[in-house]
């Protein structure tokens, strides 16, 4: 990580040293590419710019596109096609209020309010349904910054009022985003509001070079927007890792006692670790992960989740490390245990020594600059950006429990001496169907995460997946894996493109919760029958090797396909063949197949 | 090399990612590859940190060259 890239970042440094950046930058391996359109209502350069810096940072590298200084409209409704040539994955809609173009008269009443706000959508509506006709991809749309009109504090409630007016736009854009998984809004209301208008707004620049926003303003822009791209890419990190003393309570727990750590409501102190615990708890709610790493006496360590104020119990916590190793180490060994790269992981401490030894042995884990004051510490979380959902699927909100239900299977593992007699006391059933649009969140969810059991690490959004699920020249598979202790969720995905009576295997992955439980064998049941029904002779598997995949080389062997294209020295991609004609017999011993319920 | 100017070298130094650009009082975007307005924009964000100082509207248009920029420059430090 730079560090210089994350908060709290100085954006006219970043823009004087910007092209040595990119210079370093630009030298990572395993960058994603993607192309991202940039329709600009206002100069989009620098915020560009500084987009293009912070993307490298997460590991994406982009290729823009920009249209032409305010030719946004014309661009997405009436001449597309430079738009269309570009092919992009997404379009990034930079507009702000300075677009808006019909406000309602200071003396307005109600029906000229609606008139105005009514005629104002119609003109992003077209240009939304534009796009999404054209380009099927995924838009994310500024939504409106504040502005001031004349009439003070009426101004926020009149229906002549100009904030009232961006107020309900921002709802009404609001409301369309709910109802279109396509469409994203880049929340630039918030961005504003929170770095102030001062710091936001150089009217001097909007009249030089057409630019709303201070050098800054730009910067928390391009961040913030990094943050959503990065979520819609499934870079955004999975779990957070916790020190326990001053960070989860106040005081040492070691020296003090659990009777004199502070928490709870009696002590100012005590409320502001509690309110930060708080906080941990409603993004454990939402699916990340947490975890402890702290240097304590174990033992001494767990007692304080048994503080009758402590609102975080044991079993909110993915792993707990807590003893006298380096934190280093242990953070390694917190990633093993979840299955989750280092570049997953933000961890949290109040010792600014800890947090600086952890950058310099792990550059990839985030480490933000929390500081020592913990009522800051949630704040500096949420500007980080670091766990930025796109949308909350099901599996999000259960993803807790998901793991807790892991530790009582190891626990029955424990108990069979034979590995098959384990899988057969699971009482496995999977569902496994096409692509169902309920779930299409979710897939796109995993497609973009899954990097260790993921054959080709090919990544589609939502709108690529959406369009596939309804093209016959594809089939497509989502496995849902269930057994005694629960259900696993959707766990596997796998895309087949038909070219003849050939199938190929574009996209295989699974996820690492449920590894060695046969599902791999399950799914290619599922895609012989489905395939031969489909008239299918022979199936075409890839293995594309990445800096993850490694643990997948010998997929294709282990399912009984044969190795056909020529060796390729390194190992780095290799293609296998399963023919459908000379019989086929069921590889899954351990799974019972569930009757594909309606969604 | 005036005070003000051997401040700015770092600063275009940065800004054309070349280190080893000398720049000249009659230093302009004919002569310094890259110098377009993008690149202006951001030699005047520099400029302001720089100094701790703050372009007006008017000002902004009248830096075409770098000895235009230092005689500014010294003009609103001096007016501090």
């Amino acid at each position: 990580m730079i560090q210089e890239l994350w908060p709290p970042f100085d954006a006219r440094l970043l823009l004087r040293r910007r092209k040595a950046y990119l210079r370093d930058l630009r030298q990572r391996a395993g960058l994603l590419p993607l192309r991202i359109a940039v329709l600009g209502g206002w100069t989009s350069e620098e915020v560009v710019n500084l987009l293009e810096l912070f993307l490298l940072e997460r590991g994406i590298s982009p290729e823009f596109y920009q249209s032409d200084y305010n030719r946004y409209y014309e661009e997405a409704v009436l001449d597309p096609s430079s738009l269309e040539a570009f092919r992009p994955q997404i379009v990034y809609i930079h507009t702000a209020s300075v677009n808006l173009r019909r406000y309602p008269p200071s003396s307005a009443t109600e029906s000229e309010f609606k008139a105005a706000l009514r005629g104002e959508m119609e003109r992003w509506e077209q240009i939304w349904s534009s796009l999404d006709s054209r380009l099927g991809c995924q838009l994310i749309q500024n939504n409106f910054d504040p502005v001031a009109g004349v009439l003070g504090n009426l101004d926020a409630s009149s229906w002549g009022g100009r904030g009232h007016f961006v107020a309900r736009m921002n709802i009404e854009l609001a409301g369309h985003a709910r109802a279109n998984k396509r469409l994203l809004i880049h929340d630039l209301h918030g961005v504003a509001t929170q770095l102030g208008r001062d710091q936001w707004a150089a009217p001097e620049r909007w009249y030089s070079y057409k630019l709303v926003t201070t050098a800054q303003g730009s910067g928390a822009l391009a961040y913030s927007l990094a943050a959503l791209i990065g979520a819609v890419v499934g870079k955004s990190r999975k779990c957070l890792i916790l020190d326990l003393d001053n960070t989860l309570w106040g005081g040492v727990i070691g020296d003090d006692g659990l009777e004199h750590i502070h928490l709870g409501r009696e002590t100012p102190q005590g409320e502001a670790f509690t309110a930060f615990q708080e906080y941990c708890l409603e993004l454990h709610r939402r699916g990340v992960l947490l975890a402890v790493c702290s240097k304590n006496e174990e033992e001494i360590a767990r007692t304080g989740f048994q503080h009758p104020d402590s609102v975080l119990r044991l079993d909110h916590f993915a792993a707990i490390c807590a003893n006298w190793e380096p934190k280093s180490e242990n953070i390694k060994a917190i990633a093993a245990q979840l299955n989750l790269g280092l570049d997953a992981l933000v961890f949290v401490d109040d010792n600014p020594a800890e947090r600086e030894l952890i950058r310099a042995q792990l550059p990839e884990v985030a480490v933000p600059e929390v500081g020592s004051e913990v009522s800051r510490f949630a704040d500096i979380l949420n500007d980080g950006g670091y766990f930025e959902p796109v949308a909350l699927s099901q599996e999000d909100l259960e993803r807790g429990r998901l793991y807790a239900t892991n530790a009582e299977r190891h626990t029955m593992q424990a108990r069979y001496a034979d590995y098959g007699e384990y899988l057969q006391a699971l009482e496995m059933t999977a569902e496994i169907s096409p692509f169902r649009p309920a779930y299409l969140d979710r897939i796109a969810q995993l497609t973009n995460k899954t990097n260790q059991f993921n054959l080709t690490a090919r990544r589609y959004n939502r709108a690529e997946l959406e369009h596939m699920a309804a093209d016959p020249q594809f089939l497509t598979f989502a496995g849902h894996l269930r057994d005694r202790f629960g259900d696993n969720g959707l766990v596997s995905v796998v895309i087949g493109r038909k070219d003849g009576r050939r199938l190929h295997l574009d996209l295989w992955l699974m996820s690492c919760r449920v590894l060695k439980r046969d599902m791999e064998a399950a799914m290619l049941d599922a895609l012989v029958e489905r395939a031969s029904a489909a008239g299918i002779k022979e199936m075409i598997g890839y293995y594309q090797r990445t800096s993850k995949n490694d643990m997948v080389a010998e997929h294709y062997a282990r399912l009984g396909f044969t190795r056909f294209a020529a060796e390729d020295p390194a190992g780095e991609a290799s293609e296998w063949r399963l023919s459908l004609e000379e019989g086929y017999h069921p590889r899954n011993r351990y799974i019972r197949s569930e009757e594909i319920s309606d969604v | 090399m005036s005070d003000t100017l051997s401040r700015l070298q770092p600063i275009f130094r940065d800004v054309f990612d070349d280190p080893t650009l000398d720049i000249l009082p009659g230093s302009d975007s004919s002569t310094v590859l890259g110098w377009d307005s993008l690149a202006h924009i951001n030699l005047v964000s520099a400029i302001e940190q720089e100094f701790g100082i703050h372009f007006a509207l008017g000002e902004l248009e009248e830096m075409r060259n770098v000895g235009e920029m230092t005689d500014l420059i010294d003009r609103k430090c001096a007016a501090r």
